[in-house]
């Protein structure tokens, strides 16, 4: 029994042990579930071993929505704990887990497969690409970023979560103030799960390099594809930086090296640089194909090119190389001199004159545009003077010297919610509202979505605002709890109720999509939105191939010129079409890593060895394996295309 | 048979064995540690500028703009992410 005991959780409560319960209740549903209804091989011809970006990114999307669910529940249990003061819904301990976890949970989980979602989804098909230029490294993306999801996300029930923050400062991360395997845990998934994220970001960056329609060129690409190229390039210069550090806080904690310590010549302050030379260019990753939704959404919507193009692209670029030299704002007050402060104040709001430049370019589009008020442009409109509030307050922190006041606060936590959820989140939602139809074939309801939008809206506002204020008085953020002479009880309450809002708008989507699934018409043609770039040039839902014949191009806005200005974007003879073959060694991959990852974090060295030869044997076997893929002919082709309405175009 | 003999990869591969014979001189005779360590940093970065150019052919094919923009970017947040951090921990800490 001694070996099971490392798997208890060392600080149990009802609500774990509830949940325990769910989670396996859960599983043998699903397991039971799929039996009942015979759809293994199904599973598994059709998901687990595809290699088609379309299906990739709908997994991204479907696990992205089940991980803001997750993450939400976190945040209303964090909530709901300071709606009052001396609550006692939610332990120090437990609290400390539930922060931590809700912030990696969201970004690592949550935001970065919503981008992904959207990067397969859309990259290929605004190139006029087939797929991307690894599929089946995609795949592998895609299964190692599930593995370090399922790793983090069964913490909580196995072992205990982690509790040093999202940050995971040394020396609380190491093994003096962190004795259980929660750490482990947050090393060992994010570093899973990045492996991922650059794989995917080596791919994306390859496929827009290489495999853009006949005549794009790279001026002439849509902004989301600009956007998308930015953001990987950015993964593939900041994710090492992460990889590197994680490894470090590992060997810290599993083999007692002593890089991140306080004794032996070790420096626990360079956990937190590191941390940051990766983490500030992470925000970028996130907000800039947020920007890219936005743009494409902003344009269709105002019934207008976008303002600004060039502007545009040269902002994305700059912000791509000052992302890479804001870091230390995170650590103002860790004790370096003032000039080290006084240059990345600067350098931090010199950020906000491209960020301008780009506002400013959104109003200018809509600014004499026809705008039609759908549920994604609302959400673009939305996201205009929130997000600007968000990058106002950031302005107030980037001054070094007045940071020393808001360091550490609410006013914090108020500030980078304001900028993710209207600028990341919103975009995620306006991007599956807007793309939704092609992928799936029908609309999400306009109202209910209208509903969904205002509710996240104004419980956005009464959840973050407050905290603006209780920040500026004091309130200190990752305090479970505080006493009622503080005064921060009512606007806290204020918060809860905001969440509570905020949780009603998740239910609102979800119930969207369950209705339209039920109710909403098939029929929509290619271009329910009026839109304007390639991706809605090809059919709904769109074929595997994407396009019979590449399209042909001559601006950024291809089928707005084959629509209004007689552009010829398909010509010549039905070829026969080169596909790559699905594998199953990717999912196969997934699950080692998921068992050299536990392995890994209960320090069970024998099971680790063991998966680690599994992984390169698996890499082996790709590099011997001979795959040319597979032809579809034209015959095939054309019977496909002859299924849609009106034939091949 | 002018065409056939790989003159470039011989004269870079008699150059890099010079480079490592002038890291090894920092070994083998006796200098300050400033000017040991400015000698293997330099023959190191032309070492791994000799192997990327010479051997790895950056340039030679039409994405030889992308492969030096890449190199580029990349050597300049190396640069800045290393002098940074000996700023904020060290030189100004």
């Amino acid at each position: 029994m001694e070996f099971f005991e490392r798997f208890a959780v060392p600080h149990p409560s009802p609500m774990i042990y509830a949940s325990m319960v769910a989670i396996g209740l859960v599983v043998i549903g699903i397991v039971f579930g799929i039996t009942y209804f015979k759809k293994w091989g199904y599973l598994w011809r059709e998901w687990f071993t595809t290699v088609d970006h379309k299906k990739i990114g709908i997994m991204y999307l479907i696990s992205a929505l089940l991980m803001l669910f997750r993450g939400g529940a976190d945040a209303i249990l964090m909530r709901l704990q300071l709606s009052s003061p001396d609550m006692e819904i939610l332990d120090a301990q437990h609290y400390n887990e539930i922060f931590t976890t809700h912030g990696v949970v969201m970004i690592i989980f949550m935001a970065m497969p919503f981008i992904f979602a959207f990067m397969n989804l859309v990259v290929p098909l605004q190139i006029g690409a087939r797929d991307v230029a690894f599929p089946r490294l995609n795949a592998l993306s895609f299964w190692l970023f599930f593995a370090g999801a399922m790793l983090f996300n069964i913490s909580f029930v196995v072992g205990g979560s982690p509790d040093a923050g999202w940050t995971s400062y040394f020396p609380l991360a190491g093994n003096d103030f962190s004795t259980s395997v929660g750490t482990n845990y947050y090393m060992i998934a994010i570093q899973i799960s990045g492996i991922g994220s650059l794989m995917t970001g080596i791919n994306m960056i390859t496929t827009i390099l290489k495999m853009r329609a006949p005549g794009m060129t790279l001026m002439k690409m849509p902004m989301f594809t600009w956007s998308a190229f930015i953001a990987n390039v950015i993964i593939v210069f900041a994710f090492p930086v992460l990889t590197i550090a994680l490894l470090m806080g590992t060997t810290d904690r599993l083999f007692a090296t002593n890089f991140f310590t306080t004794t032996n010549g070790g420096m626990d302050m360079l956990w937190a640089n590191f941390f940051w030379v990766w983490g500030h260019p992470e925000v970028y990753i996130l907000i800039l194909p947020a920007f890219g939704l936005y743009s494409e959404i902003i344009s269709t919507f105002s019934s207008r090119n976008l303002y600004g193009y060039k502007s545009m692209v040269g902002s994305m670029v700059l912000i791509s190389l000052l992302s890479f030299l804001v870091w230390t704002h995170h650590f103002f007050t860790m004790g370096q001199g003032a000039l080290t402060n006084s240059i990345f104040s600067v350098t931090t709001m010199a950020i906000a004159v491209p960020t301008g430049v780009k506002i400013f370019n959104w109003l200018f589009t809509m600014y004499k545009g026809k705008i039609r008020f759908t549920v994604p442009m609302l959400y673009s409109i939305g996201f205009i003077p929130l997000f600007t509030v968000g990058g106002v307050t950031g302005v107030m922190l980037a001054m070094s010297a007045a940071d020393y006041q808001f360091h550490n606060t609410m006013f914090l936590v108020a500030h980078f919610h304001n900028t993710i959820i209207p600028g990341v989140v919103f975009a995620m939602l306006a991007g599956l509202t807007y793309y939704w139809p092609k992928f799936f074939g029908f609309m999400l309801n306009e109202k209910i979505g209208k509903w969904s939008f205002w509710l996240l809206s104004v419980g956005f506002v009464l959840a973050f605002f407050p905290m603006y204020i209780t920040g500026l008085d004091g309130q200190a953020r990752r305090m479970y709890t505080y006493s009622e002479a503080t005064g921060f009880g009512p606007l806290n309450l204020m918060s809860f109720f905001g969440a509570a809002l905020m949780a009603i708008a998740f239910v609102t989507i979800v119930y969207n999509i369950l209705y339209s699934i039920k109710n909403s018409p098939r029929n929509i043609g290619n271009d329910p939105w009026d839109a304007r770039s390639l991706e809605w040039a090809t059919h709904t839902p769109v074929p595997e191939y994407n396009f019979a014949r590449l399209p042909q191009v001559a601006s950024s806005e291809a089928y707005w010129d084959a629509k209004k200005n007689g552009h010829k974007l398909f010509t010549g003879e039905l070829k026969d079409i080169h596909m790559p073959n699905n594998s199953g060694v990717p999912f196969i991959m997934g699950i080692i890593f998921f068992v050299a990852g536990f392995s890994f974090i209960f320090a069970l060295w024998v099971p680790a060895v063991i998966a680690l030869i599994g992984i390169f044997a698996c890499m082996a076997l790709r590099s011997f394996e001979l795959d040319h893929g597979r032809h579809i002919h034209v015959k095939e082709i054309k019977e496909i295309e002859s299924q849609y309405e009106g034939g091949a175009k | 048979m002018k065409e056939l003999f790989p003159a470039k990869q011989v004269m870079g591969l008699v150059f890099s064995l010079v480079l490592t014979l002038v890291a090894l001189l920092v070994h083998f005779t006796d200098m300050s540690f400033a000017v040991g360590m400015t000698i293997l940093l330099v023959t190191a970065f032309i070492q791994a500028f000799l192997q990327l150019v010479v051997f790895m052919h950056a340039g030679e094919s039409k994405d030889g703009k992308a492969i030096y923009t890449n190199v580029f970017y990349g050597f300049i947040i190396a640069l800045v992410t290393i002098f940074g951090s000996l700023l904020i921990l060290i030189w100004d800490m």
